[in-house]
């Protein structure tokens, strides 16, 4: 990375992680709402766990990988209304001025995204150790954990960031925030894929990207390392992550059309 | 103000807001496919739970979990209008009906009017689609008039608890005060497994929870099972009686702020 | 010697939209203050817009201290500064962090960095708010902060976009000695687009009037308002019955072949010699022992030239733009 390029990813990534962590009203359900969800499902599912063939015995130890979703649709809606705001507010058209290339607006929005990301990946491990969950990967595992929370929020704040430029509204940007709740709840969230009875929504499931992130994180929980399903949970989020780079690139072109 | 009055206002204000509703597809169609999807992720992606030992419920799990999205989908249907009342404060709009009702109770039995339109229509699509999908009711006409009021009644409880949150702070940032109290009770409710299945604290806490006995009777009038029927409107009732005083105080201080 | 702007046939038509800017030409020297005037939706912005290079011209041609606005954006944009219609400012940042960004993107050595955004902050007089976040700034204090990030690389051209809408008359008029400071001061080219007659009268060393995307007036503002006409005078003579006497004296320092006008009350003449006749009309009508109840000069303003070019006036349109833009929600 040149000097100069290194300067303005930095200066901006800079402003993100501050951005960030300055609205308490981001930040904090995106940390609490998850682990109140996940307290209230592993009690209300915990007979679950006395299904044949599930993979453990403690369903908060399962349902621990959710949260690491949950918090990165929140960074779509959260880091994706943050650029939004600043197309709605000319803040864009300032940045257009300088000699800010595309390429350092959109990996310094992110770095908010990262940062928080593994913060609360960190959280969600230890809150959940201190309810009880067991982690098989331990100590080696923590890293591989740290790194796949960093890769999910990278796919997501792709999208967040895709979303902002190709809509333009923090209110459009919004809007997806439900339909993102779809994908996680039709995954294999509640129960592993070979245990969900309808065959439909086990096919749903089996073809949903989000399956195999949640897979990806739940496997160091439950067989420590299990190297299909990190291969499958690192190797979807990259990719979902570089696929909406490249279309959140497309439409920075459209959106900074300065000659 | 004459009753002709009260009512002739009472009815303008509930023809407005189902007429902005119906006309406004951002309002409507989030309000046919949350339900639904949540019927679907939950009877679909967990119906495998009915073979959980001990869960005794003869009309199969798609009936279960109907019961709660019914329940569910009436108490959002009631936030939602509140964040109706919220928007329509915030904007000045709520300003001008105080002006013109010299009764503004009236304006409060118009929301209520137009939350239950909502509900009954958004009940009718739900019981269509369950139906349609095959969904075993094993209670006659009665038990699903019953279903039906009681969640209405849960509609206008939560109508006027969010109400009386809109009408206090009169701005749609107060949108997840009003929600996500109701998100909470609703899901310390026996959800996934009958009440005598759930474990640990959500065990403890589900069973003072009036929504556990709406929700359990729901699902004994769809299973011609009755479980305290009698008690669960009561509940409701008695709930409903205590947020509309909640809300008739909320207007109180609107009036008192000028709107 | 080469002009700081130049624009030849500049026209810009939106995708499904209205031809915005529609064949202007202008010349704004080096160190001028220019007065892009005209009401709502006339393509001010958009003329600004694409002079920054933010957006591509449709037609035409723009130079930019030298540089071609569509072929050589970057080179533009390294000698202009802009503070565009929206104050456009990170409400989460304080002032001095928006300039730690600012001069970090500008590419300004780290060392000059600090220096650089504190000497700014001073100058526009935030330093006493420089570490509190800017969502809670008055509009004020918005926009001196928008106009110390547009300085902060030396740009010897500035783009102002409607900069004083929106703000009390202390603001504006703060605003107003800055713009001038920097032109006599330091010889920067300002283009300033405005709304306000007040506001292009008091700046401007020449205006061009812009309405429906094209240029309908250029010069001094003494020359365009020159060009309508002299200020006329209007009296009204305490006693009705002087009021022959009243016109009769007024004729006299009216043009050759104008009769006063007469209106029940009140009787007006162009005046031939301009405002400077004034003394001499009340020296008059005391000689003459004209008793007056009301005296009232009328100078032509830069609306009577708006109007005269337009058919339509400009200051009724431009107030209510500004009433639109005072009770325009502000951006989240």
């Amino acid at each position: 990375m040149s000097g100069s390029l290194a300067l303005q990813v930095g200066a901006l990534a800079r402003r993100s992680v501050f951005r960030t962590l300055r609205q308490p009203a981001q930040v904090v359900p995106s940390l609490i709402f998850p682990m109140i969800l996940v307290a209230i499902n592993s009690a209300g599912l915990g007979k679950v766990t006395e299904i044949p063939g599930f993979p453990t015995d403690s369903f908060l130890t399962f349902a621990l990988a959710i949260p690491f979703i949950q918090a990165g649709i929140f960074s779509v809606s959260n880091g994706g209304s943050d650029l939004a705001r600043d197309i709605e507010t000319g803040f864009l058209d300032r940045l257009a001025l300088t000699p800010m290339s595309g390429v350092s607006l959109v990996t310094g929005q992110l770095a908010g995204v990262l940062v928080l990301g593994v913060a609360q990946g960190a959280i969600y491990l230890v809150v959940g150790l201190a309810a009880g969950a067991h982690f098989e990967a331990g100590l080696a595992g923590v890293p591989v954990l740290l790194a796949l929370a960093l890769c999910i929020s990278f796919a997501f704040g792709c999208i967040g960031i895709f979303a902002a430029l190709r809509l333009g509204t923090g209110e459009a940007v919004q809007g997806l925030f439900p339909v993102l709740f779809v994908f996680l709840f039709l995954s294999s969230m509640n129960l592993p894929r070979n245990l969900i009875e309808q065959d439909w929504f086990q096919t749903v499931a089996t073809y949903n990207p989000v399956s195999y992130l949640i897979e990806g994180v739940r496997s160091l929980f439950i067989q420590g390392f299990d190297g299909e399903a990190l291969a499958l949970g690192f190797g979807f989020s990259i990719a979902i992550g570089l696929a909406f780079l490249a279309a959140a690139s497309a439409s920075l072109r459209t959106r900074l059309t300065r000659t | 103000m004459s009753l002709g009055r009260y009512r002739s206002v009472a009815l303008v204000v509930a023809w407005r807001n189902l007429h902005n509703f119906f006309g406004n597809p951002a309002l409507l169609i989030p309000s046919i496919m949350f339900p639904l999807f949540f019927f679907v992720a939950f009877a679909g992606g967990l119906s495998r739970v009915e073979d959980l030992p001990n869960f005794d419920f003869g009309s199969g799990y798609t009936a279960f979990q109907f019961s709660f999205v019914l329940m569910q989908a009436s108490a959002f249907g009631g936030v939602f209008t509140g964040f109706g009342i919220a928007r329509d404060f915030e904007s000045g709009f709520g300003r001008r009906m105080m002006l013109a009702a010299p009764r503004r109770s009236a304006l409060l039995t118009g929301y209520a009017l137009s939350a239950l339109v909502r509900a009954l229509f958004i009940q009718l699509l739900l019981f269509g689609i369950a139906l349609g999908a095959g969904m075993n009711v094993d209670g006659g006409a009665p038990q699903l008039i019953g279903m039906s009021a009681l969640g209405l009644l849960v509609n206008v409880t939560a109508l006027m608890w969010a109400a009386g949150i809109a009408l206090r702070f009169r701005s749609i940032q107060a949108g997840p005060l009003m929600q996500i109290p109701v998100f909470l009770a609703l899901f310390l409710a026996p959800v996934y497994v009958p009440l005598d299945l759930l474990e640990g604290w959500v065990h403890a806490v589900a069973t003072f929870n009036p929504f556990t006995l709406i929700v359990e009777s729901l699902r004994g009038l769809v299973s011609d099972e009755p479980f305290h029927t009698g008690a669960a409107f009561l509940a409701a009732l008695a709930l409903g009686a205590v947020f509309l005083a909640w809300a008739l105080r909320g207007l109180r201080a609107a009036e008192a702020a000028g709107g | 010697m080469p002009a700081a702007i130049e624009v030849r046939d500049l026209v810009k038509v939106f995708k499904k939209g209205p031809r915005a800017v529609d064949g202007i030409d202008l010349r704004v020297e080096e160190g001028e203050i220019y007065g892009f005037l005209g009401p709502n939706g006339a393509g001010k912005s958009t003329t600004v817009h694409v002079l920054t290079t933010l957006i591509p011209p449709t037609e035409g041609k723009a130079l930019v201290a030298g540089y071609d606005v569509a072929t050589q954006g970057a080179e533009v944009r390294e000698h202009i500064g802009a503070a565009l219609q929206e104050a456009a400012l990170d409400p989460f940042l304080t002032a001095r962090e928006h300039m730690r960004l600012q001069t970090a993107l500008q590419g300004l050595p780290r060392d000059e960095r600090r220096r650089r955004g504190d000497e700014l902050i001073e100058r526009v007089g935030l330093s006493e708010a420089a570490d509190r976040k800017v969502g809670g700034y008055s509009g004020g204090m918005k926009r001196r902060l928008d106009l110390a990030l547009a300085l902060v690389h030396g740009p010897r051209i500035l783009f102002l976009d409607e900069p004083t809408t929106g703000l009390d008359p202390q603001s504006r008029s703060a605003m107003w000695d800055e713009v001038e400071r920097l032109a006599s001061g330091e010889g920067v080219t300002v283009f300033l687009t405005t709304q306000y007659l007040e506001e292009a009268d008091r700046l401007a060393d020449r205006v061009g009037i812009i309405d429906g995307g094209r240029i309908v007036a250029e010069g001094t503002p003494a020359a365009l308002k020159a060009e309508i006409g002299q200020p006329s005078v209007e009296a009204v003579a305490a006693d009705p019955s002087d009021r022959g006497r009243l016109a009769g004296v007024l004729a006299r320092f009216g043009h050759d072949g104008d009769c006063p006008q007469s209106t029940p009350e009140a009787v007006a003449v162009r005046l031939a010699g301009g405002e400077g006749n004034l003394a001499d009309v009340v020296r008059a009508l005391d000689s003459e022992g004209v008793a007056v109840e009301h005296l009232q000069l009328h100078a032509p303003s830069l609306d009577d030239v708006f109007l005269a070019k337009t058919g339509h006036s400009l200051e009724g349109e431009g107030e209510e733009g500004d009433q639109a833009a005072a009770h325009a929600p502000q951006p989240a």
